[in-house]
């Protein structure tokens, strides 16, 4: 493995490990409501009330299909560029490679 | 970071609205222009926006035993100037709002200034002080796409806390609150995204090279900047 593969698979265990680890330490104690959620409870605890309702309002299992598609759509766009990118440095005629 | 549909006042709602549309538009005109003087940063410009698209939609938990998303503003940012962020932003609030029911058209205007106008530019700004400071390209990389993140959770709870002042201790009673909700929750979740732009980054100097020179990323015929 070259140092540059090293690099960055640590750097994706360091992100997995900055989430993962809280999460373990916490042991099921917090439910990890989301702070948009919380800030809205709030308010309408302190009495506001919405004065206009989302024109679409897909119920919880579809919402967070549709927040998954959301990732997927951005992922395969993330990884089609990159590996354009990246096929085209390899069939690249005699470019200088780095270094 | 979303202000969910119908909770900012509707002056609150119209003024923030006017504050960003500006940024917008110009935005819009900046991706056109990209794309017609220079057709080849357009896998770029999609890497930036699709970056932005999947960090935003997933939900991480937090040390605060809250979740949050990060934003993903920061690397269209460093790359193609803030501006190009404002309409990419934008699209991903507009998404969401239509679709998800996550945030809203009402609120757009606060969240789109929030997460597609202060982000970047915060960010952006971070990355050329910490480059202008001596450092190299990745370090500046990782403060630009963390600040991104961490300055738009703290314009949403600056927004709140002028449409909702505390009823004794006001603006700044209420800034307090929400900070205490966003920002902190936001602190890990920034450091991730830094890590992650970083990575980005250190994929495109290797296979982006030509295009991360000619946008002044990279310095020509440099060594790893």
């Amino acid at each position: 493995m070259s140092r540059r593969a090293l690099v960055n698979a640590l750097l994706v265990l360091a992100v997995i490990a900055l989430f993962a680890v809280p999460l373990l330490l916490d042991g099921g104690a917090s439910e990890y409501a989301g702070t948009d959620a919380a800030v809205t409870e709030q308010l309408e605890a302190d009495g506001y009330t919405p004065w206009f309702e989302s024109i679409v309002d897909p119920a919880g299992e579809i919402e967070s299909g549709l927040f998954a598609l959301q990732a997927a759509v951005g992922g395969g766009v993330l990884g089609y560029v990159i590996g354009r990118l990246h096929g085209r440095r390899k069939h690249a005629p005699a470019e200088p490679e780095r270094p | 970071m979303h202000i969910a549909e119908g909770f900012l006042p509707a002056s609150h709602a119209v003024g923030w609205t006017v504050a960003a549309a500006p940024f917008v538009v110009h935005g819009a005109r900046a991706v056109v222009t990209e794309v017609r003087e220079h057709p080849e940063s357009t896998l770029l410009l999609g890497a930036a926006g699709a970056f932005t698209f999947v960090l935003s939609a997933i939900k991480l938990p937090s040390v605060t035993g809250s979740s949050s998303h990060p934003t993903g503003t920061g690397v269209g940012a460093i790359l193609f100037r803030p501006p190009v962020m404002a309409l990419l932003g934008t699209v991903v609030l507009l998404f969401q709002a239509l679709l998800l029911a996550h945030g809203g058209l009402t609120t757009l205007g606060a969240n789109a200034f929030a997460f597609a106008v202060v982000g970047p530019w915060a960010g952006y700004g971070a990355y050329r002080l910490t480059r202008a400071a001596g450092a190299g390209l990745l370090p500046a990389v990782f403060a630009g796409v963390a600040l991104a993140d961490l300055a738009t959770y703290v314009t949403t709870s600056v927004q709140l806390a002028l449409a909702f002042p505390d009823a004794s201790t006001g603006f700044a009673g209420a800034l307090a609150k929400f900070l205490g909700v966003f920002a902190l929750t936001q602190i890990p979740l920034a450091i991730g995204e830094g890590l992650l732009g970083v990575l980005l980054f250190r994929v495109l100097t290797t296979n982006a090279r030509p295009e991360l020179e000619r946008l002044g990323v990279l310095k020509p015929a440099g060594n790893a900047a």
